[in-house]
């Protein structure tokens, strides 16, 4: 069991390492974020009504496109510098990996969204007991868009135009995740309850935890080859 | 012992080689030889099971490699082309990583003694970025000296970039390991003074 952890801890720990060192990269996803949702009460008027509608929409979509910028970075350098080959040589199975690369890529660039999104929900004017709603939804949900987008940045591996491709490919398989999360907050505020939302988004983080490193696994093979 | 039997590659439309067996004994030093387009690194990539041939199978030990892929990738050490170094890291958390990644445990001072062999004592904790491209081919060749107990070892171009005296000290390891048992199969466009001379594989002989 330790020697299968041995390589998942090396990468998740290197990946960390350098997203600590490359953090100008990370902080500038994290400003995409917050410039976007700030750009909104700008251009729909600052009627708090209307901003308390349109908070969980705002919130998670510009979750998802900040998601979106920082995604073809997750194998590209690795590809670049010949990593990723002598990660595929290694004889642990290449979803260990795969999942420790998506982990590390998550807590640079996801778990940051979630940290400040109660900060900009504030601006919007949303009641305080629906922070931890999205807080909740946000946690649940930014992991299920890493591990997709990373199925579609291995697949995109090494083509010219890869990015606007990745966005292509993802986007439309992001929008249950954006439905039930923005959905969540709105449940709540409604008083219908979030439960059956965040139930959801939960299924549909552990079915994605269990299949995309296996398709991650797999594009990034016909990648190499 | 690697015994590969009937390999064809084909690239795009071109096919590279075909009825292709190499078969490498313990001990057995082999050159891929051949003029540049001719698929040296192409077969290498196909030995280690990053590419797949055309058709032919591969065994180790006589088990095909598809497989027991986890046993003979335990056994392997490939060095490509690219020397799969991080530009943000210094050359010692480079090399740690290729290590521990690979699942082997190596402790900090047999990777701080293998960076010393191979010449690079004072830049242990620069950034990657800063190393000349010989430096950078150091770092992936500093494996060899921690990992003598991985039998295989498939280099491309290994002498690339290096000085006199880096290459004089590399044919001795290499010489070294297969005086142990080990294999090595590595291709080259230089004469390198090998103690005994190497098996050659000519690809130009079996183009197509």
């Amino acid at each position: 069991m330790s020697r299968a952890l041995g390589p998942f801890t090396a990468v998740l720990g290197r990946d960390l390492l350098l997203a600590w060192r490359g953090r100008a990269d990370v902080l500038v996803t994290l400003a995409f974020f917050v410039v976007v949702v700030c750009l909104f009460p700008f251009g729909v008027g600052a009627e708090p009504n209307q901003l308390r509608a349109i908070a969980p929409g705002v919130l998670w979509v510009a979750a998802l496109l900040s998601t979106l910028l920082s995604l073809h970075r997750l194998f590209a350098q690795d590809h670049a510098d010949g990593t990723l080959e002598q990660l595929l040589l290694t004889p642990e199975p290449t979803v260990l990996w795969v999942v420790a690369k998506i982990c590390a890529h998550w807590i640079a660039t996801g778990l940051p969204l979630v940290v400040v999104a109660p900060g900009l929900a504030l601006l919007f004017d949303v009641e305080q007991g629906a922070l931890g709603v999205l807080i909740l939804s946000l946690a649940l949900g930014t992991p299920i868009l890493a591990l997709l987008g990373a199925v579609g940045a291995a697949l995109t591996l090494g083509l010219r135009g890869g990015g606007m491709l990745l966005a292509l490919l993802v986007l439309p398989l992001f929008v249950p995740v954006l439905i039930f999360g923005a959905g969540a907050v709105d449940a709540y505020l409604s008083g219908v309850g979030a439960q059956a939302h965040l139930l959801l988004l939960s299924g549909g983080l552990l079915a994605t935890l269990a299949l995309a490193p296996l398709a991650c696994a797999a594009a990034l093979r016909i990648a190499v080859e | 012992m690697l015994y590969a039997n009937d390999l064809a590659c084909v690239k795009g439309d071109r096919p590279l080689f075909r009825g292709l067996s190499v078969r490498v004994a313990p001990g057995e030093l082999l050159r891929v030889a051949g003029p540049n387009g001719y698929g040296k690194t192409s077969l290498l990539r196909i030995l280690c099971g990053l590419a797949m041939p055309e058709s032919g199978e591969i065994r180790w030990n006589d088990v095909p490699i598809n497989r027991d892929r986890e046993s003979y990738h335990r056994s392997l050490l490939y060095l490509g082309h690219a020397p799969a170094l991080n530009d943000l890291l210094s050359p010692l958390e480079n090399l740690r990583f290729a290590c521990s990644s690979g699942g082997d445990k190596i402790d900090e001072d047999a990777c701080i003694d293998a960076l010393v062999r191979i010449g690079l004592a004072q830049q242990l904790d620069l950034p990657a970025r800063v190393l000349s491209q010989g430096q950078r081919r150091r770092v992936g060749l500093a494996r060899l000296f921690l990992e003598a107990d991985r039998k295989l070892w498939i280099l491309d171009e290994p002498f690339t970039a290096l000085d006199v005296a880096a290459v004089a000290d590399l044919t001795a390891t290499l010489s070294e390991h297969c005086a142990a048992g080990g294999m090595v199969v590595l291709t080259t466009h230089q004469d390198a003074p090998f103690a005994k001379p190497p098996t050659v594989l000519d690809l130009a002989e079996v183009a197509c």
